[in-house]
């Protein structure tokens, strides 16, 4: 028995690994081990396959590109901001996509060079190829929407659909000529010429699916890319005729698209409708309407004294953390703050939206960070019958999410997504840098409730003079 | 259809059902270390890559095979760090006093 032989055996130890890796992720006690697991059986896996026979010839290529990828990849996650962590996702996935393309590609020529080309292998590589081109490219447009590279907004132009459908028909009618030359034994024309037309056309594809959805909708985006990066490797396995990929591969699919439909259900909206609907593009009349100064209803500032006062009196305060925390770090504070009220004998709960934060459970691996105990984290459902009972609600950088329009306005984009019913508070202390929209970029009627006080600038230093005056009080 | 390709789609179909049961429960504060683990695993891609890496001979082949390497390694390297970084946030810390 040669070591080539135990490859299968190495494989089938990975395979397990996996699944026995996500199980684990699923439980917050066994996730760190989890994780571990499927590492472990990754590392297995690659160490076998330096034995594979198709191997031999590249070993010097394959260390090579391990050394630079894995720098790359060790470094990223390393020095990557907590806060950052969606959009590194984003990248990470997209490399995987990318890596899947050109896998198809290289596989596509050699079955070429072996005049071997078969349908199903043929069908395969096409779709592994393009799969793995969109979710490289919307992964990288993703990317850069979340990093503020590209504009946020969601992107629009008339004739949109006409364009992207125009993409998806071009690529689908020269993958079934390349098809049809597959079955036919000779493709008409030159077939890596096709193959790199599909491979731009897949490109542009995945640019225009993710340029018009606007900032507020990319995590949903992210976790569908992820899926389809996980169905590209599963293609690349068949048509590599290898297990271990078409297993893994499809395992991230199916939990990538339960992903997806969780992150869906909590706005509150279909998947459809976040690829193709209309956040950013609602009629304008939708965010005109909510403008100060329409109905006689304007802005109330307050200085960090007076906010310290308010929060220093009440017995019940909820505080909601958003995204505007998370930029400017300020959990720690935020946890001074909460230590320092509750040495006053005041109960403070947090309410974490769903989707707070840009990602689900995103916004409770930042308090985590800070040491905020997890029972007093609280689900929307939760902590929403609780506000009418709050004194003071105290809105950390959270925008979108606290809208009441979601649930008054339908004319608004945001109708019908689930928020935190903070305008029920006594009080609401809004901690806002300035009164810029937020990620779907629209108005908030929250800020001309007469119960809404702004307490104007940075979160982290917001907070920070707050907790200074509640110092200098007590 | 070959044999070999009918017990590929069998594998495939029994994964979709695998994949489907072993993540349906999940409470919404793993629901990021579990994307970023899943996203990791998909990284997978490496091995192909490594099978395909000089499968094409010559300058293009090389580094289109480099290249794939390099992605697929990336994907997962970084994948399981920041899993593994998310993860850390979440581990037990001896509980605060009541004072």
């Amino acid at each position: 028995m040669t070591v080539a032989t135990l490859i299968p055996v190495a494989y089938l130890i990975a395979t397990v690994t996996f699944i026995l890796g996500l199980k684990g992720l699923s439980s917050p006690t066994t996730a760190v081990l989890g994780n571990r697991i499927a590492a472990t059986g990754m590392l297995i896996a690659v160490m076998a396959t330096f034995f594979a026979a198709d191997v031999q010839g590249g070993i010097p290529v394959i260390l090579a590109g391990i050394a630079v990828g894995g720098i790359a990849g060790f470094v990223g996650a390393r020095v990557v901001k907590m806060t950052a962590m969606p959009q590194m996702v984003a990248l990470f996935n997209g490399a995987g996509g990318g890596a899947a393309a050109l896998v198809a590609i290289l596989e596509f020529s050699r079955q070429i060079d072996a005049g071997a080309l078969e349908f199903g292998a043929t069908l395969a590589t096409l779709l592994a190829l393009i799969i793995g081109g969109v979710s490289f490219s919307g992964s990288a447009v993703a990317f850069g929407k979340l990093q503020g590279i590209i504009t946020p907004k969601a992107f629009r132009y008339s004739g949109q659909q006409l364009v992207t459908g125009g993409i998806a028909a071009a690529t689908a009618l020269l993958s079934l000529v390349v098809l049809a030359g597959a079955v036919a034994g000779s493709v008409p024309v030159e077939p890596m010429l096709l193959i790199a037309i599909i491979t731009l056309l897949a490109l542009a594809f995945g640019v225009a699916l993710v340029m018009p959805i606007g900032g507020a909708d990319m995590p949903v985006v992210i976790s569908l890319l992820n899926a389809y990066t996980g169905l590209a490797v599963a293609m690349a396995g068949f048509t590599l005729n290898n297990q271990l990929l078409i297993v893994a591969g499809t395992l991230v699919g199916a939990s990538g698209t339960i992903l997806t439909r969780l992150m869906s259900k909590a706005m509150n909206r279909s998947l459809g409708n976040v690829l193709f609907g209309a956040f950013g593009a609602a009629p304008a009349g939708g965010a005109a309407a909510a403008t100060a100064g329409d109905d006689g209803r304007s802005i109330r500032s307050i200085s960090a004294e007076d906010a310290a006062i308010l929060l220093g009196y009440a017995q019940n305060v909820i505080v909601v953390p958003g995204y505007g925390l998370a930029v400017a770090q300020a959990q720690h504070n935020v946890r001074e703050l909460a230590d320092l009220l509750e040495s006053k004998g005041i109960t403070v709960r947090y309410a974490i939206h769903p989707v707070a934060g840009r990602m689900p459970g995103h916004m409770n691996v930042l308090l985590a960070e800070a040491n905020i105990p997890y029972d007093k984290l609280f689900d929307m459902e939760q902590i929403n019958p609780e506000f009418p009972r709050a004194d003071v609600a105290l809105v950390i950088g959270a925008n979108d999410v606290t809208n009441p329009a979601a649930r008054s306005n339908p004319g608004s984009p945001i109708y019908g997504m689930p928020i935190l019913d903070v305008d029920k508070a006594q009080n609401i202390i809004v901690i806002k840098r300035s009164m810029k929209p937020g990620f779907a970029g629209i108005d908030n009627d929250l800020y001309l409730d007469p119960k809404t006080a702004m307490l104007f600038g940075d979160a982290k230093e917001a907070v920070g003079k707050v907790v200074q005056e509640l110092k200098r009080a007590a | 259809m070959t044999s070999e390709a009918i017990v590929a789609v069998y594998v495939f179909v029994l994964a979709v059902f695998v994949g489907f049961e072993v993540i349906s429960k999940v409470p919404s504060t793993l629901h990021t270390p579990l994307m970023s683990g899943a996203n990791a695993i998909h990284g997978i891609v490496i091995v192909g890559a490594m099978l395909v890496a000089s499968a094409i001979p010559g300058p293009i082949g090389t580094v289109l095979g480099f290249l794939a390497v390099v992605l697929g390694t990336a994907n997962v390297v970084g994948g399981f760090v920041v899993t593994d970084r998310m993860l850390a946030m979440f581990k037990q810390r001896p509980t605060r006093k009541p004072q």
